[in-house]
């Protein structure tokens, strides 16, 4: 478990992370979303060890950072920001170094890189000097230095910033095939990527926890959840109006757009979990309107990310 | 078992640093350098054939110049390429500490100049087929050399240290190194002592690297000696530590 108590970091006079507590027990993903500049870095370097709180602790299976930092350091994989490497190493170079660091014999090592080099693909270019790959090859390899020693902990700074969307998708796969035993903690700012992957997400902004709930918990905070979007073939769009909004447990409709004959509503509950899809449709069937589509809507991250970090 | 540890740890960073050094072209830049800048001064400033002695008085006099530029080159990557590129990042979330860190880097590169000291060996050749050069002082010297190199070097890392950027700590480093060198140096010294009073002038010609180089080229490792340039390299080390404990960001 990482359990992180008050986490605090102050720059002279400007507060970056405060009072940040949480716990990520095994099995769990963490997200962590804000906007830039939020102290999500700042909160992932701290529990890592790389900068010191000005108060708080950061303890990592039973060990705090800074007081048995050895012991807790080994139990974390750590992808920072950027993803940096040597650049002027082989990638098989820098693998073996990185699991010599972490402790593994001369024995052991060589079987623990090809491993970790078939785990992220990278078998193909193991012999090539790191700074003649690209940036989605570069992330993966320091990735793969991440997850080389097997952690119990994974702190992913951005994991799949720069990726492109094969990429992406191959780095949350992996993430997810690895969540089972470990703890993963993941910045992002991609809220697509966050309800893909993760299991809890932590909103941050202005260096306080504003949010800590699952992806679909957090859904249902905007204004759009439970909303009933439909679109119609033909009708008079205001008669539909005034005929929806007096259906019990509607708050308000309006029309988002029309094209030619057709038109398209959105219905809003007077309250979230209002059931007011049944009453809509038998208004549609009663009066003889011909539905194109219709969905109850989830809620959209996005709105809600806005809504509580502005 | 935490030593056992530590050495591992420091070993496994002084290889990749003593390689790296090899991967680029640094390595045979400086060994060229440094070698022909040797002879150079040797053979064209100190006149070795003309003096008519076989003794390496005027090969080893030039080390600490040629040290002041090249090692500060040889160390100015250490830390400040760590910085620029954010893999600092990476070595301190190792399960490393600071020291260890330190000194596999320091480490490193002191072995690096000590082979690069090592081919310089046929100017012995040459004075032991010209003559009979005192062996036992030669070979001091060269221990002096190398301890004045880490004490060079120790400067170098330290300032690399304090910047992102190459060539700020390359020119602090020369700066530092000058004095450590000028504290010693015989005008200086002269200057000084026309007006201060004698222990000024002691003290600040002990602080010097030239004072010590010199002290134990005349054949004699006193203890003394070795103690100053290692108090030296454990002092710049130890700020070292604390500038990169202290550092706020990479």
């Amino acid at each position: 478990m990482i359990e992180v108590k008050s986490l605090a970091k102050r720059f002279g006079t400007k507060t970056a992370v405060d009072d940040v507590s949480f716990k990520v027990e095994k099995g769990e993903i963490l997200g962590f979303l804000g906007p830039n500049a939020a102290g999500k870095s700042t909160t992932m370097r701290m529990i890592t060890g790389f900068i010191p709180p000005t108060s708080g602790a950061a303890v990592i299976g039973g060990h705090d950072i800074l007081t048995e930092s050895i012991p807790a350091r080994r139990k974390i994989g750590y992808l920072p920001e950027n993803a940096p490497v040597y650049p002027d190493m082989s990638v098989f170079d820098y693998l073996a170094f990185c699991a010599e660091i972490r402790g593994f014999g001369r024995a052991d090592r060589n079987r623990k890189v090809e491993e970790t080099l078939e785990k992220c693909f990278l078998t193909e270019v193991k012999g090539q000097t790191i700074n003649t790959l690209s940036k989605g090859f570069r992330q993966r390899v320091c990735f793969a230095q991440a997850i080389i020693h097997d952690p119990e902990y994974l702190i992913l700074d951005e994991p799949t910033d720069g990726l492109d969307p094969n990429q992406k998708h191959e780095v949350r796969l992996m993430i997810r095939e690895m969540s089972a035993r470990k703890a993963i903690i993941l910045s992002t700012h991609i809220l697509d990527e966050m309800e893909a992957v993760c299991t809890r997400a932590i909103i941050i902004a202005k260096g306080r926890i504003v949010a800590d709930d699952t992806p679909a918990a957090l859904k249902t905070k905007s204004s759009l959840h439970g909303a009933v979007s439909l679109t119609l073939l033909g009708g008079s769009p205001e008669s539909f109006i005034s005929k929806v909004s007096a259906i019990n447990g509607v708050a308000s409709a309006k029309i988002l757009e029309t094209e030619g004959e057709a038109f398209k509503v959105r219905i809003f509950p007077d309250a979230p979990d209002a059931a007011i899809l049944n009453n809509i449709l038998s208004t549609l069937s009663d009066n003889d309107y011909r539905p194109g589509a219709i969905f109850v809507e989830q809620g959209r991250l996005d709105e809600v990310f806005r809504r509580i970090t502005a | 078992m935490r030593t056992t540890d530590s050495m591992t740890n420091i070993l496994a960073i002084m290889k990749r640093e003593f390689f790296g050094y090899f991967g680029s072209a640094v390595a045979y830049v400086f060994i060229v350098i440094f070698l022909m800048l040797l002879g150079f001064f040797t053979f064209y400033i100190s006149n070795f054939f003309e003096m008519g002695q076989a003794d390496l008085q005027g090969f080893f006099q030039w080390h600490p110049w040629i040290f002041m530029f090249l090692i500060p080159a040889v160390a100015m990557r250490l830390w400040a390429e760590e910085r620029r590129m954010g893999t600092i990042e990476l070595i301190l979330t190792f399960p490393v500490t600071v020291w260890e860190a330190i000194l596999g880097k320091f480490l490193a590169a002191w072995a690096f100049i000590g082979i690069a000291l090592v081919l310089t060996f046929p100017m012995v050749i040459t004075a032991a087929y010209l003559g009979n050069p005192d062996l036992g002082a030669t070979f001091c010297s060269y221990v002096g050399s190398l301890l004045m190199a880490g004490a060079f070097l120790s400067v170098g890392i330290m300032t690399s240290s304090l910047t992102r950027s190459q060539v700020v700590s390359f020119i602090i480093a020369i700066v530092i190194c000058l004095f450590f060198i000028l504290a010693g140096f015989p005008p200086v010294i002269r200057a000084l002592s026309g007006w201060a009073p004698a222990w000024l002038v002691d003290l600040v010609s002990s602080l010097s690297f030239l004072t010590h180089f010199m002290s134990i080229q005349r054949g004699v490792l006193d203890l003394r000696d070795v103690f100053y340039y290692a108090s030296v390299i454990f002092f710049m080390l130890f700020i070292n530590s604390v500038v990169i404990q202290n550092r706020r960001t990479a």
